[in-house]
């Protein structure tokens, strides 16, 4: 059964059907999912949620398919960890982490829009999916093409991690890669989709892809109870993530599931790219486009597609944007492993800097309940920590030998 | 005055009679699209908002490069330059 209704304009309000289409043909604003919000509420309550599995589906009226999903079925439902240790360093007591860096099947948030997204390509109909990637998304993608059987097409900026590139071949898509930014890339792929009639899970099927993301919000606020935060510190690229992450715990507050929010929504940043958070603290609203250069490449868009609605969301809710420099994304990285004993990729590190910043500027209060946003995996960024940490001592196996070193180590 | 290609995006085309592609005249992006709408009328209030600021979520590129790096409406066209108009929100990660 569907609650989906149709499509409308994010800037004019006009209404569209339940089509591939991501853009107002009148105004060229984002295209959003309308639900019968009415009907969600008279059936989806707290005791139904938790009668569900531990997925992402257990917000199914939620999510913008018609029938049941068919790919990407254990997606979600991550732990979100209570970050005692990170907590004490940071100066924080109430500190959570939401942990995508294991979101199945290949590790970062992208999982949950991408099932959105191709479970809605198979109901239109579509036999191959594509998409525009900074890496994570490439991965998605082909991974769950394969399980779907699907065809898929992933475009790629050229200087992407090895283990972005690597981990999106294993599943044998088609992989385009551009001489460009990320920003060529996405530019470049709106004219393919034009061309080519494909499932584009961020071009013509981004309304329904998007709101995949919302799972990521309406987690955390199950996690904590049945509340929503006080604060969320979240990486920001195109700033889908951001502006869902707030939507979700509004639709929870709407539907009665939760009490009011007042959450503060921050956005991190690279400081090599950076347009949203410079917005953000020049007191603009809207941004400027920049060319990204930061080792924190799976969120280096220069020309975030709902950048102005980041920017926004950040505003209205009194939340704040800072960056993090390369230095400071490792480090961030670095302290979360050592405190945490978790391995995120540089976006991770990049809203743990970020974090520690806030702090440090007086606008997370030690006492408030504040979630860090961890999206992604370490281990497909290692290039980022390598030359940073202590190489392995090497002996020959003598226990004379260990003896002599064991002091040292 | 230059003479350049305008690609025109899939929504603009009922107003370009299904064209894809069309000559502009103008020293400026702001000229071109106020000569763009004497062939093409209409086609300016999809660009413009009522108060006559180019929409949010319109991107214009000149040769590939966004004119928000050139100098935004003001960018000097020359004779066969190559412009794109695409709707902001073509992808995002
Ligand atoms: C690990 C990670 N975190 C955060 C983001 C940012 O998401 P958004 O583009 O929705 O702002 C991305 C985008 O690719 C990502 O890969
Ligand atoms: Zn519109």
């Amino acid at each position: 059964m569907s609650f989906v209704q149709g499509l409308r304009c994010r800037e004019c309000g006009r209404e569209y059907p339940t089509e591939p289409v991501h853009v107002c043909e009148f105004c060229f604003g984002p295209l959003e999912v309308r639900y019968d919000y009415d009907a969600i509420k008279r059936v989806l309550t707290r005791e139904l949620i938790e009668s569900r599995p531990a997925n992402m589906w257990r917000y199914r009226e939620l999510i913008p398919i018609d029938g049941e999903p068919t790919v990407g079925l254990d997606n979600g439902f991550t732990p979100l960890v209570k970050a005692n240790n990170l907590g004490r360093v940071l100066g924080l007591n109430n500190l959570y982490l939401k942990n995508d860096s294991v979101c199945h099947p290949t590790l970062s948030f992208k999982d949950r829009v991408v099932a959105a997204a191709v479970n809605k390509a198979r109901e239109f109909g579509y036999d191959t999916i594509a998409c525009a990637s900074t890496g994570n998304l490439a991965n998605s993608v082909a991974a769950h093409a394969a399980s779907a059987g699907m065809k898929s097409y992933v475009f790629i900026p050229h200087d992407l991690e090895t283990s972005k590139v690597l981990g999106t071949s294993i599943y044998d898509p088609k992989v385009i890669s551009i001489r460009g930014s990320y920003d060529d890339v996405n530019r470049f792929c709106s004219e393919v989709a034009a061309v080519f009639k494909w499932a584009f899970v961020n071009i013509n099927i981004r309304p329904f892809y998007g709101d995949g993301s919302k799972t990521y919000g309406y987690e955390i606020a199950e996690q904590l109870g049945w509340r929503a935060p006080d604060n969320v510190v979240v990486p920001v690229a195109g700033s889908s993530l951001i502006t869902k992450i707030y939507k979700a715990f509004n639709e929870f507050h709407d539907l009665g599931l939760i009490g009011e929010v007042n959450t503060k929504i921050f956005a991190a940043q690279a400081t090599g790219c950076n347009p949203v958070t410079a917005a953000i603290k020049a007191g603009e609203t809207d941004f400027r486009p920049v060319k990204p250069n930061t080792i924190a490449k799976s969120i280096a868009i220069g020309n975030p597609a709902d950048g102005f609605y980041g920017i926004k969301v950040v505003n209205e809710t009194g939340g704040w944007g800072e960056d993090a420099t390369n230095e400071e994304i490792v480090e961030g990285m670095r302290l979360l492993a050592r405190t945490e004993g978790i391995f995120t990729e540089t976006a991770g590190g990049v809203t743990v800097a970020v974090a520690k910043k806030l702090v440090e500027q007086g606008r997370l209060k030690p006492d408030e309940l504040t979630v860090i946003a961890i999206t992604g995996q370490g281990l497909k960024t290692i290039e980022a920590v390598e030359g940073s940490l202590k190489s392995p001592v090497v002996i020959e196996p003598k226990l004379s030998e260990f003896e002599a070193i064991h002091k040292k180590l | 005055m230059a003479t350049v290609k305008v690609r025109i995006p899939t929504p603009l085309q009922k107003l370009t009679g299904g064209l894809g592609e069309v000559d502009g005249d103008g020293n400026t992006v702001k000229d071109m699209f106020e000569s763009l709408e004497t062939k093409y009328p209409g086609i300016k209030e999809r660009i413009y908002d009522e108060e006559g600021t180019m929409r949010r979520f319109i991107n214009v590129y000149v040769n590939e490069e966004d004119i928000r790096f050139l100098n935004g409406e003001g960018t000097e066209l020359k004779d066969g330059d190559d412009i794109s108009v695409i709707p902001a929100i073509a992808g995002g990660i």
